[in-house]
């Protein structure tokens, strides 16, 4: 399983990804193996305002759904528009090609207190 | 008991496996005081003969379609069952089975359940269809919410032409959840007054639903209806209570719908006094994922072969819980599968002649019965195989003596509409002989045939 | 002998396939009145793909398909909480009688006193079953119950002047009930429990806000929930009331009543407990029970006594109204009266007594090999689960391999609280033989998958269809046929 150093950490395992103002989010790899074949994902649209701790989007497999949640308020600038027909990239490649939103966010410094790659691997282990 | 196969020695080997002396220990767990203390109060029980005579003598208190002459409609439908029907579901392999999560040793249940959604898009003009809902009424319901969840509006405009136990169920289903229900009147025509409709439509509707044909049995203007919806951005729900009506009728994709429901009952299932029938539900692909209950699919097996499975299941209450798209679980899958033989048999040609024998007598009926004296036609609109008929008098007493005649003569709508104490709806179908139907002009009239 | 083998079984095309343009399989008299024409604006031209087939091609057609399935008259069908019990024939019988198929839902009521007779009978009995003063019987399937005594719950208590905004529900609840919860507007607040509901938890949950707690009892883990008195009286003594999904009533019949629990509502499934078909996926019927508090609150109508006879009151000023057209699935009611009657007190009661004695004899032979997560006293049903599984065999690939064997799976993967749940529920129409030969293949199945995980990985091998790509068939719907 793959925990890449670059990325901060969800509890609800969002993986976030900092480049200036601009945040972008997907789901992790512990996510794509427990929900098993995606099936579908569904994206805000551009523009829309997403709220901390909220779901803004919604990954289906065959037998689970589950809410992908914002870690941090924003606006939706970017949304990953290959991924709907291709929901599919979210196992094959989670933090790459798998991508699902980009937010603006005001101070990206709070993405901070997010759990880093080490901490994130073991509360991954601590929930198993 | 010959359905419980235990013998005292099976119980005292079972007894002894278990660890325990006695059937008593079983229930140790239930505390003594919420413990039965008496036997049932039920009657004795009934052997295999005593009972199918005691369910005879039921039975034979009750007037049917063959013992007496009916043209009784209103949302069920008295229509001819091919001897072929009941033999094919009778088959235990179809009717003792459960819903099909096993899919290996569920083809059968899947592939029919396939048929049976494609024969319901091509009926019905639209994309696709699920495996069924409890009934038309039901259906309507299911219709109105799905209309709301997919245009985030909350408004419903509801034609008084549809069915007033569909409307009633309609209301109990969205009562408390913040919908908002307008009925739209009828015009002298018996079809949704377009001009109603024009002033209540606005930006905060979800849906406007209408009948095809409507309660009245009047062929409504879908069309038009739903070129208004759209251009409010609302969901055209067309409900079609006699389905009989789409083997001529222009289907409701076709003109425009965007979800079609309405009762399957009219499809090789029996009237069997209101249930259970058969609640269908189409709409366009665009919305399938807003859509209640169950959607067969078609996929491979691992070695390429084509088969069929349940899908799309995380709209539903096992998988999304309180989010689902409904709460149903049961369906309608054995009058599904009676409907599907049904229409097999049918076919492209039989569905056309056998609505046009519908159409037929019903015009042959409309017309002597509004040359009586006394009599007329209130609703000048077209219609399938149900009318409006204005009595000289009260309708309740003139079909009571009818039917102390033998004769159902139709449905009397003061009950659901007040205004119309002299008014019933008679419904012909292809089981009701031009004698009959001469026999109840005659009654009708005050004469004997 | 193994009860799973291979055959000759054949192949099946769709309808579609197989129509031939002209073919006819219908027989229809001829018109004996002058032919009437619809404006042509208003006709349709002939319906696309529809099939045009003989008579002979449908039989084989739907016969061939009735070969690919597996119902409760093929063999054990031990599915958790859907008492998949035989299905008696006389209840057939008396359903296709003329003077029940044959009439129709609007009939004058006076000349339908049979029908009316047997609605009161049946309603009569599911009150005096259950503990419950007043039933109805117009709700279509369980789900459609709930629904029906959710919507009553909440209608009492605006009558009461404040709706309340949650309802209570246990994580060991069928998904239906949280859903129910939600269409009646209410938010859903989850209950964890140990395998049992312990009152202490509700107490600590149980406030003004709360409208309901819905329960299960025996509940989905197959045990009985002893502290079920307290909770209603928790439950009641902050206004609330409290639902019973009443599924699991095979366990029960003559033992103890849920009405006598303090329970306030219970939806019946008269095609699990009263013997009535599945159907391959209905129909069913739900009828519910409710105390007298609710009674107003009813669906309409409800058959009453009139005289020497019955009718129809429509007159119910409290009532929730209607959940669908008509008085309900009148056709399965008279199966489910045919049961009551052919069982009397004593056979209902019997019924419940050898349901509960083969699930605990299940129990005792396949407990030392399969994990068994809750130890107290089970009744109908058992749950194990898949954790001392060898060979990285999981519950998919055991009820895979148990169809090899001759047997529908059990329930699988519910409850949610059972990691890997098997939820096995014999019923009492399961002779001891039938059930020393499952857990026989129970036995080798866990032998194969220490040695021979591959024989349950790639299970089934003996179906004409094998494991199906479920993932191709949500990712890229296929819904119909087309040409």
């Amino acid at each position: 399983m793959e925990f890449p150093e670059e990325m901060r950490y969800t509890e609800e395992h969002e993986w976030t990804l900092v480049a200036g103002d601009i945040v972008t989010i997907g789901v992790t790899d512990f996510a794509q193996e427990a929900l098993g074949d995606v099936v579908f994902v569904e994206l805000p649209q551009v523009g829309t305002m997403v709220e901390a701790g909220k779901p803004f989007g919604v990954v289906e497999s065959v037998k689970a759904v589950s809410d992908v949640y914002a870690p941090v308020s924003g606006e939706v600038v970017e949304i990953n528009e290959d991924l709907p027909d291709a929901p599919e990239t979210i196992n094959t490649s989670p933090y790459e090609d798998g991508w699902m939103i980009k937010i603006k966010v005001d101070d990206p410094t709070v993405l901070d207190a997010l759990m880093d790659a080490d901490e994130y691997e073991e509360f991954v282990e601590s929930e198993e | 008991m010959r359905y419980i196969p235990h013998t005292e020695e099976d119980v005292r080997q079972m007894l002894a496996a278990i660890g325990i002396e006695s059937l008593e220990r079983l229930f140790e767990e239930i505390p003594a005081e919420l413990r039965l203390q008496r036997p049932l109060a039920l009657p004795r029980p009934l052997s295999e003969p005593e009972l199918l005579r005691e369910f005879a003598r039921l039975a034979a208190k009750n007037a049917t379609a063959e013992n007496h002459v009916s043209f009784l409609g209103g949302g069920a439908y008295n229509h001819f069952i091919p001897a072929v029907v009941d033999q094919l579901i009778g088959r235990s392999e179809f009717y003792t089975a459960y819903t099909p999560y096993q899919p290996e040793i569920s083809q059968g249940t899947l592939q029919a359940i396939f048929e049976y959604q494609t024969l319901i898009c091509q009926l019905t003009g639209m994309e696709v269809a699920n495996a069924s809902m409890y009934d038309g009424a039901s259906a309507c319901a299911e219709a109105v919410l799905m209309a709301v969840r997919a245009t985030r509006r909350r408004q419903v405009l509801l034609s008084r032409g549809v069915h007033p136990e569909y409307r009633q169920t309609v209301e109990t289903y969205c009562r408390y959840l913040n919908v908002e229900l307008v009925e739209l009147p009828c015009d002298a025509t018996g079809r949704t007054d377009l001009e109603a409709l024009a002033r209540e439509l606005d930006g905060g509707t979800a849906a406007v639903v209408a009948g095809y044909p409507n309660f009245f049995g009047i062929i409504e203007d879908l069309a038009a209806l739903a070129k208004a919806a759209q251009t409010a951005g609302a969901r055209m729900v067309a409900v079609v209570q006699e389905p009989m009506a789409l083997g001529l009728l222009k289907s409701p994709g076709e003109l425009g719908a965007d979800i079609v429901v309405g009762e399957g009952q009219s499809f090789g299932i029996p009237l069997s006094y209101g249930g259970p029938y058969l609640g269908f539900f189409a709409a366009r692909l665009k919305d399938v994922r807003s859509m209640p209950g169950r959607l067969v699919g078609q996929t491979v097996d691992l070695e390429g072969r084509r088969g069929f499975v349940l899908t799309l299941a995380t709209r539903e209450q096992h998988i999304r819980r309180e989010k689902a798209t409904s709460n149903i679980c049961s369906n309608q899958g054995l009058c599904a599968l009676m409907a599907t033989v049904y229409l097999s048999l049918l076919g492209k040609k039989g569905m056309r002649e056998v609505a046009r024998l519908n159409l037929s007598k019903a015009a042959y009926a409309r017309e002597k019965i509004g040359d009586l004296k006394g009599f007329s036609l209130p609703f000048a609109g077209p219609v399938f195989n149900e009318f409006v008929v204005e009595a000289p008098e009260e309708a309740v007493a003139l079909l009571a003596r009818l039917a102390r005649q033998g004769i159902l003569g139709g449905i009397a709508l003061e009950r659901w509409f007040e205004e119309m104490p002299k008014r019933f709806l008679v419904c012909v179908t292809e089981q009701n002989t031009r004698e009959e139907i001469d026999v109840l002009a005659a009654a009708l009239g005050g004469r004997k045939a | 002998m193994r009860v799973g083998a291979q055959g000759l079984i054949l192949n099946e095309k769709l309808l579609f396939e197989h129509s031939d343009p002209g073919r006819t399989g219908y027989s229809l008299p001829a018109c004996d009145v002058p032919e009437a024409e619809l404006p042509a604006d208003l006709v349709r031209a002939e319906i696309a793909g529809f099939p045009e087939l003989s008579e002979v091609d449908v039989v084989r057609h739907f016969t061939r398909l009735s070969t690919w399935n597996y119902g409760v008259d093929s063999g054990f069908y031990p599915l958790g909480s859907c008492t998949m019990k035989y299905n008696p024939k006389v209840n057939e019988a008396a359903a296709r009688m003329a003077g029940f198929a044959a009439v129709h839902p609007a009939t004058p009521e006076d000349l339908a006193q049979g029908a009316l007779a047997l609605m009161h009978g049946l309603q009569e009995a599911l009150a005096e079953i259950s503990g419950f003063p007043a039933v109805t019987l117009q709700p279509a399937a369980g789900a459609h119950g709930e629904l029906t005594g959710m919507l009553m719950i909440r209608a009492w208590h605006e009558a009461q002047g404040n709706p309340r905004r949650k309802v209570l529900i246990p994580d060991t609840a069928h998904g239906t009930n949280p859903a129910t919860a939600a269409l009646c507007g209410y938010d859903v607040a989850p209950v964890a429990s140990d395998g049992i509901l312990r009152a202490d938890r509700v107490r600590e949950l149980m406030n003004d806000e709360v409208a309901a707690l819905m329960i299960t009892n025996p509940n989905t883990l197959g045990l009985f929930e002893p502290e079920v008195r307290e909770i209603c009286d928790i439950v009641h003594a902050q206004g609330g009331l409290v639902y019973c999904d009443g599924a699991n009533l095979n366990a029960l019949l003559g033992i103890a009543r849920p009405g006598d629990m303090g329970i306030d509502v219970m939806h019946f499934n008269l095609h699990k407990t009263f013997s009535t078909p599945h159907g391959g996926g209905g129909p069913g019927s739900g009828p519910v029970g409710v105390s007298a508090e609710l009674a107003p609150c009813l669906p309409t109508p409800v058959v009453v006594r009139a005289g020497e006879g019955y009718r129809l009151d429509h007159d119910r000023p409290q009532s929730i109204g209607r959940v669908k057209a008509f008085a309900g699935h009148f056709g399965i009611m008279i199966r489910a009266w045919a049961y009551i009657r052919s069982l009397g007190a004593e056979g209902l009661r019997q019924a419940s007594e050898m349901a509960v004695l083969n699930a605990n004899y299940v129990r005792a032979r396949l407990e030392g090999t399969y994990h068994l997560p809750h130890r107290r006293r089970s009744l109908h049903e058992v749950v194990f689960s898949d954790r001392d599984l060898g060979g990285d065999c999981h519950t998919l690939d055991v009820a895979k391999r148990l169809i090899d064997h001759g047997y529908h799976p059990p329930t699988i993967y519910f409850p949610l609280v059972v990691k890997g749940a098997m939820m096995i529920e014999p019923t009492e129409t399961e002779s001891k033989e039938v059930i020393d030969e499952f857990c026989d293949a129970m036995l080798a199945i866990a032998r194969e998958a220490t040695e021979n995980p591959a024989l349950l990985h790639e299970a089934p091998h003996c179906t004409r269809i094998r494991r199906l790509d479920e993932t191709a068939a949500a990712r890229a719907p296929k819904l119909r046929w087309e040409e």
